[in-house]
């Protein structure tokens, strides 16, 4: 098992609740880095919110939630400071740049100085072209580098957003739902181009996707009413007795 | 070879502007200070003083549009600023009045003479002096966006919460402005200014001159604007108008970004004001009202928020608009013209009078050539 200091995030006993419900109670997770692992679990068991919680969103009630190697409190930062720290998120419902064109959503996303200077008259005006490119092509969008975003077909939107997390060169992506509303054929693409950029960055995906989980290769945790139900490799958990009655069914 | 770069860079309308600016700061002294005034080209020092404040309006148009249009925040009270930028300039006029007022007080303004005032209150301190009164023309508006947009954009109040508190920001200033005691001339303001810079105001050749100013101020503003909107920063902007959560999980301090452009546009409406004020001669509460801010989105709006361009345009349409009402028989029904002006924009022309004439344009060039737009 990973310890905490090789461990790439590291959730411990988090508890959240909203007005009275408890969205998580008591959840423990580790990444090693370099890692992808696929959550699942029914409606309510907490998935989103423990991405709420790893990205600044959501103020854990209790429990710590750590990052590279037990360095990082990520509870004692915001949203902007933990992207700045190497953690990227792609929504569940695709959000892009609309009135921007496919290459300006990546050039907002490339990694670099942040500040409002730095964009007025600094170094994001003196990003190379290639570096574009070169994100574009890894999620198959060059043909489409000058469209307006808003104007891409749902699953060229979740490959765009994909794209964004990307050009952040982020340590850890966190991706809810990349297949949800895709054709067999774009969920294939998206498996292969999840497992492609696993090469050199961790990834935490939330899927209900039974069979695109299965094509990932990898750990699977599922969550149930907060807290870790089984965790292990896809045929385990699959097979699993609780997980069977509260989520795969019968 | 730089003009020459640049002009190409900016897109067709922006040229007409920028070239109408030219015309009108050429035309205008001519059309006033040098055909007689018999002739048909002669322009009166009257539709001069009008022209020159339309202008200053368009300045504070394209500085709400920085905050509307590109960064979605809809400021309610941007005429604060504006007012806050011609107090500093009316200040600054009192000072030169010296002992000319009523009671020839060789220091204080005459109201406080009135009010029976024995020394210059510190916040009159240094007004006499050009320089310091035209920093406070930038700097007073400024600390103010500053200060509010700190508090407002950290704690993350957007959308209608944050426009109704810029109203109350704006009302709250008429009220202070108001009061005597506040030492800016209680609900009568500053008037009465003799010189400025050594010039008298109520000139020909002053007026012509601050007439050209205004116009040099307003290509100045809108170079600027344009710069900003033109780089990734303006990128950003949008983005954050667009999905301002997106942005923040992408590594932005949203807030620091609204706080640049809120601080500058802030001040651009400074400096609008402060070219008004000698030019209208009078500066008192009244510009702090509401409705004023107010206004400036329906310009805004009416010309097309998000273009720049636009937003002059309706800033110079709709006052044109207002000076016809207000000054016949259609006076009582301005406001009701405003209103249904600002219903009719809003529900039929969305993109406003630059949406509609460039979706003509567009109409006309894909009928001529449909193959073209594919």
């Amino acid at each position: 098992m990973a310890s905490l200091t090789s461990a790439l995030l590291y959730l411990d006993d988090v508890q959240v609740a909203f007005d009275g419900f408890k969205a998580l109670r008591g959840l423990s997770l580790m990444l090693e880095p370099g890692e992808m692992r696929a959550i699942i679990g029914p409606n309510g068991a907490g998935k989103t919110t423990m991405m709420d919680v790893i990205t600044g969103k959501t103020r854990p009630d209790t429990g710590s939630v750590l990052f590279d190697g037990g360095r990082v409190d990520l509870t004692r930062h915001d949203e902007a400071a933990i992207a700045g720290m190497g953690i990227g998120r792609k929504f569940q419902k695709p959000t892009v740049f609309d009135s921007h064109s496919v290459a300006d959503n990546i050039l907002l996303a490339l990694k670099g100085p942040r500040g409002p200077l730095s964009a007025w008259f600094g170094a994001r005006n003196r990003i190379e072209p290639a570096r574009i490119d070169r994100v574009l092509e890894v999620v198959r969008l060059s043909a489409l580098r000058d469209r307006l975003a808003g104007s891409l077909s749902h699953g060229q939107k979740q490959w765009l957003e994909i794209g964004m997390l990307l050009a952040q060169d982020p340590k850890l992506l966190l991706v809810d739902e990349p297949v949800a509303g895709m054709t067999d054929a774009e969920t294939e693409t998206t498996a292969t181009l999840l497992k492609d950029i696993n090469r050199d960055h961790s990834v935490i995906v939330v899927e209900h996707d039974m069979s695109f989980v299965r094509a990932l290769e990898c750990r699977v945790t599922c969550l149930h009413e907060g807290a870790v139900l089984a965790e292990g490799r896809i045929d385990t958990v699959a097979s699993n007795e609780r997980v069977i009655e509260v989520y795969l069914g019968r | 070879m730089i003009t020459l770069r640049l002009m190409r860079a900016l897109a067709g309308r922006e040229q007409v502007f920028l070239a109408l600016l030219a015309a009108l700061i050429v035309l205008v002294p001519v059309g006033n200070l040098v055909m007689p005034p018999d002739s048909v080209l002669h322009i009166p020092t009257g539709t001069v003083v009008l022209l020159g404040k339309y202008v200053c309006y368009a300045i504070l148009a394209i500085a709400l549009d920085l905050v509307w249009g590109y960064c979605g925040i809809l400021s309610l009270g941007h005429g604060a600023f504006f007012a806050l930028g011609g107090y500093a300039m009316g200040m600054y006029l009192m000072r030169q009045i010296g002992t000319r007022g009523v009671y020839g007080h060789p220091v204080l303004p005459d109201f406080m003479v009135f009010l029976n005032w024995k020394e210059l209150p510190v916040t009159w301190w240094g007004f006499d002096w050009f320089g310091y009164a035209m920093l406070m023309v930038v700097l007073v508006p400024g600390v103010l966006a500053f200060v509010f947009g700190w508090l407002a954009f950290r704690s993350r109040v957007t959308g209608v919460y944050l426009s109704i508190i810029t109203q109350a920001l704006t009302y709250a200033l008429l009220l202070a402005f108001f009061r005597n005691d506040m030492g800016f001339g209680g609900n009568n303001g500053l008037t009465d200014f003799k010189d400025i810079l050594g010039f008298p105001v109520q000139a020909q050749s002053t007026r012509v001159g601050l007439f050209v100013l205004s116009v040099a101020t307003l290509a100045a503003t809108f170079g600027l604007a344009r710069w900003l909107v033109g780089s990734t920063y303006g990128k950003v902007l949008v983005a954050i108008r667009d999905a301002e959560s997106r942005t923040r999980f992408l590594g932005y301090r949203v807030e620091h970004h609204k706080l640049l452009v809120f601080t500058l546009s802030a001040m651009l409406a400074g400096i609008a004001g402060a070219l008004y004020v000698p030019q209208v001669g009078i500066i008192n509460p009244s510009e702090f009202a509401p409705t004023n801010s107010i206004e400036a989105v329906v310009w805004v709006a009416v010309g097309g928020r998000g273009t720049l361009v636009g937003a002059a345009l309706g800033a110079v349409v709709v006052n044109a608009l207002k000076t016809v009402f207000t000054t016949g028989a259609l006076a009582p029904y301005w406001l009701f013209a405003l209103g249904g002006l600002f219903v009719l924009v809003t529900l039929a022309l969305p993109q406003g009078i630059l949406g509609l004439l460039e979706r003509r344009r567009a109409a006309k060039s894909t009928a001529v050539s449909p193959k073209a737009a594919e």
